[in-house]
């Protein structure tokens, strides 16, 4: 009996898109055009978090160069010194020569940019290793104390900055959802309202031949909820296939400098359709619900 | 079967609608409820259907107080009443067939249940005929036809039935009476409000005059006005 209900109030529903084609369309962008907004600083945050964690892991070292033309290490010897300092995981020499020969691995096919070089730019330098980035600060002060290190290279600064701009993206980001929702929630209980009001009729007269207020309910929310899911569909469609496109552009246009930083669009393929998905149809629901509270009043 | 005991009902505007209405309906009774514009009658009618609430009494149908039963048990009570219109009410997109099965769709019935009531109460209205027609295909008396099918498809007990001959001609309003005669020969409670004198007076049936919210008359096998 169910779901004979159920295939009842569907094809009500069907009907009724069709009948108010215009307002249907309207709901179906709305929420396409939220959901495409939701896309776009999701695909933000995941890839800002993405590179502040990788970066994390690239800069949990610190860089300590030893001073220029100093030929000879110290009693006891530079590594031993910084071994010594608290927090210190490991310590390995960097020479200059080895520097150089990184960075044009790292050019691969641009190497001819450091062709002009007259003499290797680099110094000789140690790559320490952190236990615990948040105790980077005391180390490189320590380092600096050492004698004979020119200088001390630490990012965290870097990483404070893309931390930074991941939350005021998250934040901003939100709170557009957050009122592009309200819009779209509000339309569709407009476009709902627009169809209660032309099946008055039809609602009066199931209400005296005895109809549940459930089975009265039902054609509209099922109706909202397929508004929310053709907009999450046409949506995801948009955010997958330009979020591709985006991921080849930046690929290609950057020598594969950035692709392992970038989120892959396969990994966010899933998440995106499960919450799209949700979104359109609660959203759809949710207008339903809004605008039958005030009409159905038995 | 139904009883309106001590019942009173006061509307916001502060209409005194109905004041102290003592009613008793027997099971398989034809009733019609007369009197001018405004006396109650419809009032009465709303309170059966729970549409309005009493301001004091109780209304029982089949021993139930109907005053305290939820909002959700509210359409199984309207199951159990066929409702006719003055205006009909059938929906101008359905077929007539549709327009009945409608009724029985909305309560979860099986398809070809559906199909054999449905043709079961067109036979009866004698508009088998025209079931692939559309409401406004048909004349008058023939979509009041329908709409008594409608009232009656779901077999309730009772069947109210609200000026239905108001929008007829008088030849046309002596059909639907036999009709609805018929449906209450069947065991089916009829109340009918009316206006229509000459009906009242050719049934011969239970009349209960109100007036200013007040039972002023009830009568077995009645006139439309009091003959005293």
């Amino acid at each position: 009996m169910w779901i004979r209900l159920l295939k009842t109030m569907i094809k009500q529903s069907g009907q009724s898109i069709k009948r108010s084609r215009n307002m249907s369309i309207a709901s179906i962008g709305s929420v396409s055009a939220t959901l495409l907004v939701l896309g776009i600083v999701l695909a933000l945050v995941l890839n800002m978090t993405n590179i502040t964690d990788k970066t994390k892991d690239d800069f949990d070292q610190v860089q300590a160069y030893v001073q220029l033309g100093l030929k000879e290490n110290p009693t006891p010897s530079f590594k031993d010194q910084m071994l010594a300092i608290d927090g210190v995981e490991s310590v390995e020499f960097v020479a200059k020569e080895q520097a150089l020969e990184d960075m044009k691995s790292r050019l691969n096919d641009n190497e001819d940019i450091l062709e002009g070089l007259e003499k290797n730019p680099f110094q000789n330098a140690y790559t320490v290793n952190l236990k615990d980035v948040e105790k980077a600060d005391k180390v490189v002060e320590q380092i600096e104390k050492i004698e004979g290190i020119d200088d001390v290279l630490y990012q965290k600064g870097v990483i404070d900055k893309l931390v930074n701009v991941a939350d005021v993206t998250r934040v901003a980001g939100l709170i557009l959802i957050g009122i592009l929702l309200v819009i779209s929630i509000f339309i569709i209980s407009n476009t709902i309202k627009t169809t209660v009001i032309a099946r008055q009729t039809e609602i009066g007269i199931m209400k005296y031949v005895g109809a549940t207020n459930g089975f009265i309910r039902g054609p509209f929310i099922i109706e909202g909820i397929v508004l929310g899911i053709i907009g999450a569909i046409i949506s995801i469609v948009i955010v997958m296939f330009g979020y591709k496109y985006l991921i080849e552009i930046f690929n290609t246009s950057l020598n594969g400098m950035l692709s392992s930083y970038l989120v892959p669009t396969k990994a966010i393929l899933n998440d995106v359709t499960i919450i799209f998905i949700t979104l359109g149809a609660g959203v759809g629901a949710l207008g339903s619900v809004i605008s039958l509270r005030k009409f159905l009043k038995v | 079967m139904i009883e309106y005991i001590n019942i009173s009902k006061k509307y916001s505007s502060g209409v005194m609608a109905l004041s102290n209405i003592n009613l008793k309906i027997k099971k398989g009774e034809f009733v019609f409820l007369v009197g001018s514009s405004g006396a109650g009658k419809t009032s009465l009618v709303k309170l059966l259907l729970k549409e309005i609430e009493p301001t004091k009494g109780k209304i029982m149908v089949n021993d139930v107080d109907i005053t305290q039963i939820k909002n959700r048990e509210i359409p199984f009570l309207r199951r159990n009443i066929g409702v006719v219109f003055q205006d009909f009410r059938l929906l101008p997109n359905k077929t007539i067939f549709e327009n009945i099965a409608f009724a029985k769709e909305i309560i979860g019935t099986p398809q070809d249940e559906i199909k054999t009531r449905v043709e079961e109460v067109l036979e009866l209205v004698g508009l088998i005929g025209k079931k692939d027609c559309y409401p406004n295909e048909l004349s008058g008396g023939e979509q009041q036809r329908i709409s008594i099918a409608r009232a009656i498809v779901n077999k309730p007990e009772i069947v109210v039935a609200d000026e239905p001959t108001g929008n007829l001609d008088p030849e046309t309003a002596k059909g639907i009476m036999n009709l609805l005669k018929e449906i209450n020969d069947i065991g089916t409670t009829v109340i009918m409000v009316t206006h229509a004198q000459e009906i009242v007076n050719l049934m011969e049936k239970r009349v209960i005059a109100i007036n200013g919210g007040k039972v002023v008359r009830d009568e077995e096998g009645g006139a439309y006005y009091n003959v005293d």
